[in-house]
């Protein structure tokens, strides 16, 4: 454009100028929230999806395997999620995943405690539900569903 | 976007000052109760003669260019918009820049507003409402084989301000043998004198 350079930040025409009419804000906003909402719904469905195919039941040790107040380590649903298995009392297994679910570092087992510790950031859980006692952890550990099947320990799957 | 073909034709020799444009268009929704086009009469003393006065939207508007606060914008279409709302100071720049008179300060809204040839029905296709309600034909609109059909007069776009050459989009009527308007402010504002 000819003229000064001023001109060119001041435009006469409509189409050049940058200003923002209030509807032209508020349809934005619209379009945004719509992005938004579908986006939320595409994370939600994908979610419920994975959720539904839940992970094939696995032994994880026979009963005997572990002693009373003792702790195995084992892979499951996957090679690389850890998971920890603890027997509480002779017929009572618990299993949890072993990341932290603060910075990912392995739980293990306190018996004294009757805690799941991560020695990390000394964040622990109760190692009968899962559930954050102290600590920075944000969420409890994911929780293993198990089965006594005669003198074997399965998993049946991973609850988050 | 308002159709190219369709054009804004003004008769001044075929007002009857009858208002009705006037007050058409103060029944606007988007500005309700005042008109952006107004009635001016030629020589009150000596003539019964009035003027419709709405929008020229010039190519190289003076509204615009002389606005401090950068609040008149010409669409791609080629109409002059009303100051827009969230710029407009009222500080009256444009009022005194325009060579036809048509911007005005409302001091309430201290706010300019003026004719936007009625975009909201124009750009849908439809005439402006001062047109739909003129009954002389002193406003007209459509396009150019339209008038010629029906008009003796041609019309012209060009105007000559002194030294300026302004250019609207909005046509005028005028005799034949004219092809550009000459107005010669100082020459009117000598007689005006002597008649005085």
């Amino acid at each position: 454009m000819s003229g000064p350079a001023w001109k060119d930040d001041f435009p006469i025409s409509w189409v050049d100028d940058d200003f923002v009419t209030r509807r032209e804000f508020t349809k934005s906003l619209v379009w945004v929230s719509c992005a938004s909402f579908a986006a939320n719904l595409a994370l939600a469905g994908r979610a419920a999806l994975a959720e539904r195919g839940t992970a094939p039941a696995m032994k994880v040790a026979g009963r005997e395997d572990i002693p009373v107040g003792g702790a195995k380590v084992f892979h499951y649903p996957d090679e690389t999620s850890p998971c920890l298995l603890v027997r509480l009392e002779p017929d009572r297994f618990v299993a949890y995943g072993q990341k932290c679910t603060h910075l990912g570092c392995p739980v293990l087992y306190q018996q004294r405690t009757q805690q799941l510790e991560c020695p990390c950031h000394e964040g622990s859980f109760d190692c009968t539900t899962g559930r954050v006692v102290s600590g920075p952890p944000p969420r409890p550990l994911p929780v293993v569903a198990l089965e006594l099947r005669g003198d074997e320990v399965w998993a049946l799957g991973v609850s988050a | 976007m308002i159709d190219q073909e369709m054009e804004f034709f003004i008769d001044p020799s075929r007002c009857i000052g009858c208002q009705a444009c006037y007050h058409a268009c103060s029944e606007c929704e988007t500005h309700r109760g005042e008109s952006m086009s107004h009635l001016a009469s030629v020589d009150r003393a000596q003539s019964t003669q009035t003027v419709p006065v709405v929008c020229m939207h010039c190519e190289d508007p003076a509204c615009a260019k002389v606005c401090p606060a950068d609040a008149i914008k010409k669409t791609a279409d080629g109409i002059v918009q009303s100051a827009l709302q969230a710029r407009c100071i009222g500080c009256s720049n444009c009022v005194l820049a325009c060579p036809f008179g048509v911007p005005r300060v409302y001091p309430k809204l201290d706010q300019m507003m003026k004719c936007d040839m009625c975009y909201d029905r124009t750009s849908t296709g439809r005439k402006p409402m001062c047109v739909t309600v003129c009954p002389s034909g002193a406003l007209s609109f459509g396009t150019r084989e339209e008038m010629a059909a029906k008009r003796r007069e041609r019309s012209t776009n060009l105007f000559q301000f002194g030294p300026q050459k302004v250019r609207t989009k909005v046509q005028l009527m005028v005799p034949k043998d004219v092809d550009e308007v000459d107005v010669d402010i100082t020459a009117f504002m000598q007689s005006a004198g002597e008649t005085a």
